[in-house]
């Protein structure tokens, strides 16, 4: 027998919770809204997303091994999340070459060029979402309409979003019911609101995030656009449109980019809830949920530093 | 073309006076300091090391500057030339100094102390010192973990793969004291560099009684203090079961080393002996570079 | 609702193999190593010399200042040697062995198991008694108990809590004290109500341990002015601030001492031993160790004579098994890995646990992703990741600043980091530094 004993400092156990779990925990929490996703946009879908995948993956790998020359960690999932989230983020008629732009971008510059996992200050699938959606604002917005498992890729029909139609001032055609469901155009995975609601119950309760980003974004841009429009109905359909539930679910919990404190995590979701209001109302672009989140990416370390967590025993001076 | 011209000139105007508000406001709060300052600071290492004990190269710089003489000024970094250049730009007599090395006196390598346990805690030699006693059975010895490595700026002490015992390298090592300062063992000393960098020292600390000491590491100081009663020149002293030779009376004659039976003192850079009295195997000296 | 405390808090397994096994005692080792710093504070100095005869119960060495515990031969024999003895840490400290030589006690006490409910001594020959006697923190805090119940001049004491939540997972003695000792212990609760004179006693006790709470209540009913508070299961609960705040309802202010909200704790093993001090004159000489592990053959509660070599428990409880990598003294969460089985039973050693190989490393350290989980799990609500940051660039201004020395050590945070960061170790750096710096400003003013 080996009598030489480990000795190590307290705690001597551990939860057992890893990188890759909370990762994998997100993935799974994703795959209802794609099945949403592959039965409306069919064929579409799984290659944006495939594309995406297989490309953030690639990139980080070949970063880290031979630019930066360190061990590679595709596999603790985060390079996979970025992936999936970018893929939802993307048109289902999106060609490929342009994936592999926005997943380089994603990659390289939003994540490996900060230092890598834990280091990056935006979110890598919206860095990459939002560049692309600013150097090819054409193919970024041709949204293909809703086609039941259908077969076409790039040839799909098209057709507006219910964000787009509201923005030109044109009536939605949409029925909340079909909204709720993911009948409507849009981003792949940003279209079936139970979907993700079913994903933000399975996150919750594995305890991946907590209740107070999600329910913050989703109450304040209620209750603004409420006030702003005086209609409950067009607050609901706030809600329900554009990236709004995806953004809120897994776009601004992601964990590196969001505040350490769960009052601070509220003053981000209060504070994203009104820059998607804000940009969606009077903003030249239709949707807002992106460039919101990444502001308040901006903000989080100034947030962390001056938002503690509520200490025991706080005297008070 | 009017366009291009009203640019150029707004732009033009709006530049010429932003120029005049910059120069303004830098001779508003323009900071007289001695002009010395600045060239001490030029001929200065500009490692801010911290070695001689200001903060960094300008805190020295303007600290000569200030001193009467520069008796007990020294960048350990420079050494010798730099202070020679200060005086110059000073105008003053360059203090006398006698450069100086790090020196680990740690012998206890995997080959000669036995290890009791496995450490698998937060690879910092300052955390493990606080919690336990090392991984051997000595306490008083090197920890390996290298908080001496990540403290010096200059690469001059690594942990070597063999032995698990920092090295350190003379060419490199500027005898800042960083190192000294991060050593939670206290293992770290600087001693003068000797002449010829000639050097004797006892490679151990452990203040354990012999018995103790030889049972934790074979290359432990016992404290028999048969080294001092060889010594001629009073120049080692035995306290607290460990042997300490004072660099300042130690002359270099290495009869101590002849007579220590567990080979704790070690002696730096002679010349090989002639054959008939060579020096055992494992005193062989922990700095010299392979 | 079942009561818990306010901030953070984490869920381990519980793991306790152990519960429901009765007390055995253990048998007396061949030779006794007596540790002389077996508390927070001062050594104790030796009294005896070598080969003199000592009783159970024979005092071996007196306080070694005001934070100091008097220290008692657990065996009857001959004081072999005043010499040194490995502590957990591997370091050398001073130690007495005793040759053990047949169990023969000092005449003064009372060894029967009568159970003496009636204490005519007032408080202040209570608090000496107890002083007399080496008592100290039984949780494995080992603080002199008598130091906690002299409460500094104008602080007033105005609710005695006793700790019996044994939120560790695997330590069971706590809990199989109170399910046979239970009317003992209610004595000892009296007794130190007595010693600092508060008319309330709450008995804090978690809910995983349903048994112990209805037994309680059920001896408890003859003590009006005790009381058994259930309390939801959440590491760290028995740390002494999580506590006070789970039954009372009041933070400890940061940086002062728990006796500025009122309150007392005490544990249930503490004040088991007061008891017997007091009633029956029994010095602290025996305490309930746990000696548990996955693959320990047979999990146990033993009386242990203090030093005991530890490895001869756990030649009792089936042996060491092939696959042991780590033994730890205390708890998991905040028990102490030892380097090697011949260390001796000490007052403060409330478990003996031994990991698996399969455990017993830490995973590879990643990076930190911000989860927050260590911010969320830290029951005095720190930022363990900020810490951490300071701390390794040896920043240690902002390690104070961000209130290093409020942090209980509980472990939550490094228990709860998906990126297995060594959160706890580089804080308590922090804290020991920080800790001497506060000491020398203090020194200097």
């Amino acid at each position: 027998m080996n009598l030489n004993f480990i000795v190590s400092p307290s705690p001597h156990v551990h939860s057992g919770n890893s990188i890759p779990r909370c990762m994998y925990g997100v993935l799974i929490a994703l795959i209802p809204a794609f099945l949403v996703s592959l039965y409306f946009f069919g064929v579409g879908a799984l290659i944006v997303t495939l594309t995406s995948v297989v490309a953030c993956v690639l990139f980080e790998y070949l970063i880290q091994k031979f630019l930066l020359k360190v061990k590679p960690t595709v596999s603790d999932g985060s390079a996979i999340l970025t992936g999936v989230l970018l893929a939802f983020n993307l048109p289902a008629n999106l060609p490929i070459w342009i994936i592999c732009i926005g997943a380089f971008v994603a990659i390289a510059i939003g994540k490996m060029s900060f230092g890598g996992l834990g280091n990056n200050i935006f979110n890598p699938a919206l860095v990459g979402r939002v560049f692309l959606l600013i150097s090819f604002p054409v193919q970024m917005t041709t949204w293909p309409k809703v086609d039941i498992l259908s077969t076409h890729y790039l040839d799909a029909e098209t057709g507006a979003t219910p964000l787009g139609l509201l923005k030109q001032g044109l009536p939605i055609d949409t029925l909340t019911s079909d909204m709720l469901l993911g009948n409507m155009g849009g981003s792949l995975g940003e279209v079936g609101a139970i979907a993700l609601l079913i994903g933000c119950a399975y996150l919750l309760i594995r305890k991946v995030i907590t209740w107070h980003i999600p329910v913050s974004i989703l109450a304040t841009a209620f209750i603004f656009s409420w006030i702003v429009s005086l209609d409950a109905h067009y607050a609901m359909q706030q809600l329900l449109m554009g990236g709004m539930l995806l953004g809120s679910i897994f776009m601004a919990t992601d964990y590196v980019t969001s505040p350490m404190t769960h009052r601070g995590m509220v003053i981000y979701g209060i504070c994203i809830g009104l820059l998607t209001i804000i940009i969606r109302r009077w903003g030249a672009y239709p949707e807002g949920m992106s460039f919101a989140i990444l502001i308040m990416n901006g903000v989080t370390p100034l947030i962390n530093k001056y938002v503690k967590p509520k200490r025991f025993g706080e005297v008070k001076k | 073309m009017s366009i291009v011209w009203i640019s150029t000139l707004s732009l033009g105007v709006i530049g010429a006076i932003s120029a005049i508000i910059l120069y303004l406001v830098a001779q508003k709060f323009k900071v007289n300091e001695d002009p010395r300052n600045g060239q001490i600071v030029a001929v200065l290492p500009g490692a801010n090391c911290g070695g001689c004990g200001y903060p960094g190269c300008g805190g020295f710089a303007a600290a000569c500057v200030k001193a009467k003489s520069l008796d007990g000024m020294l960048c350990p970094v420079g050494g010798a030339p730099v202070m020679a250049k200060i005086a110059d730009i000073l105008g003053m007599a360059p203090a006398e100094v006698t450069p100086k090395v790090a020196v680990v006196r740690c012998n206890g390598t995997y080959a000669n102390r036995k290890r009791t346990s496995h450490y698998d805690g937060a690879a910092s030699c300052a955390i493990e010192a606080s919690l336990y006693c090392g991984e051997t059975g000595c306490p008083y010895g090197c920890l390996g973990y290298g908080d001496c490595e990540s403290a010096c700026q200059f690469g001059a002490i690594r942990i070597s793969r063999e032995t698990g015992l920092p090295e350190v390298n003379e060419d490199l090592c500027t005898a800042c004291g960083a190192c000294v300062k991060a050593c939670p063992k206290g293992l770290i000393e600087l001693r003068n560099k000797g002449p010829k960098s000639h050097r004797m020292f006892v490679c151990c600390v452990n203040k354990d009684k012999g018995a103790v000491a030889r049972k934790a590491c074979t290359a432990a100081c016992i404290g028999c203090g048969k080294c001092a009663k060889e010594c001629a020149f009073e120049a080692i002293t035995v306290v607290n079961n460990v042997a300490y030779i004072d660099f300042q009376k130690c002359r270099l004659c290495r009869k101590c080393e002849a007579v220590c039976p567990t080979g704790a003192i070690h002696s730096v850079n002679f010349p090989p002996r002639k054959p008939v009295e060579a020096a055992p195997a494992e005193t062989k000296p922990v700095e010299t570079q392979a | 609702m079942l009561k818990t405390f306010r901030i953070g808090g984490v869920h381990p397994p519980e793991n306790k193999l152990s519960a429901g096994q009765a007390i055995i005692t253990a048998e007396l080792p061949k030779q006794a190593v007596v540790m002389l710093s077996q508390h927070i504070g001062a050594p104790a100095q030796a009294v005896v010399a070598k080969g003199d005869k000592v009783k159970v119960g024979t005092l071996l060495a007196q306080a070694g200042g005001f934070v100091s515990a008097n220290i008692h031969s657990p065996v009857s024999g001959t004081v072999a040697k005043i010499d040194t003895a490995v502590d957990a840490a591997g370091f050398q400290r001073p130690a007495i062995y005793i040759d053990v030589e047949g169990d023969e006690w000092e005449e003064s006490i009372d060894r029967s198991d009568t159970l003496v409910k009636e204490c005519t001594l007032d408080a202040k020959a209570i608090i000496n008694c107890i002083k007399e006697s080496g008592i100290v923190g039984m949780g494995g805090a080992t603080f002199p108990c008598h130091v906690k119940l002299s409460p500094p001049p104008g602080m007033k004491a105005s609710v005695l809590i006793i700790n019996g939540v044994e939120c560790e997972p695997y330590l069971t003695s706590d809990h199989q004290l109170m399910m046979e000792k239970g009317a003992e212990i209610l004595v000892g609760v009296e007794i130190l109500r007595k010693a600092i004179s508060v008319d309330r006693a709450v008995i804090g006790i978690e809910n995983n341990k349903p048994d112990a709470i209805r037994h309680m209540r059920q001896l408890a009913e003859e003590y009006p002015a005790i009381e058994i508070c259930p309390l939801k299961v959440k590491y760290p609960q028995g740390g002494e601030k999580q506590l006070i705040d789970a039954i009372i309802r009041r933070q400890v202010p940061s940086g002062a001492l728990p006796i500025a909200t009122g309150a007392v704790v005490q544990n249930v093993g503490t004040a088991f031993a007061i008891y017997e001090a007091v009633q029956k004159h029994k010095p602290l000489v025996e305490r309930i160790v746990t000696v548990t592990g996955k693959s320990v053959a047979k999990p146990s509660n033993l009386r242990v004579r203090i030093g005991t070599p530890i490895s001869q428990l756990i030649e009792m409880c089936g042996g060491m098994p092939q696959d042991t990598e780590k033994v730890i003294s205390g708890g998991p969460m905040m028990g102490k890995a030892v380097v090697s089985t011949d260390m001796a039973t000490t007052k403060g050693c409330s478990g003996i646990l031994l990991i698996p190989s399969l455990e017993s490393r830490r995973k590879e350290m990643q990076p930190c992703i911000r989860c927050a989980k260590c911010v969320s799990g830290c029951p005095m609500g720190l930022a363990p990741n900020l810490l951490m940051n300071l701390s390794s660039h040896q920043n240690w201004d902002g390690c104070e600043e961000e209130r290093v020395m409020d942090c209980i050590e509980c472990g939550s945070c490094s228990f709860t980091c998906p990126a297995h960061r060594p959160l706890l170790d580089y804080i308590r750096q922090g804290k020991a530094k920080v800790g001497a710096i506060i000491r020398n400003r203090n020194a200097n003013k």
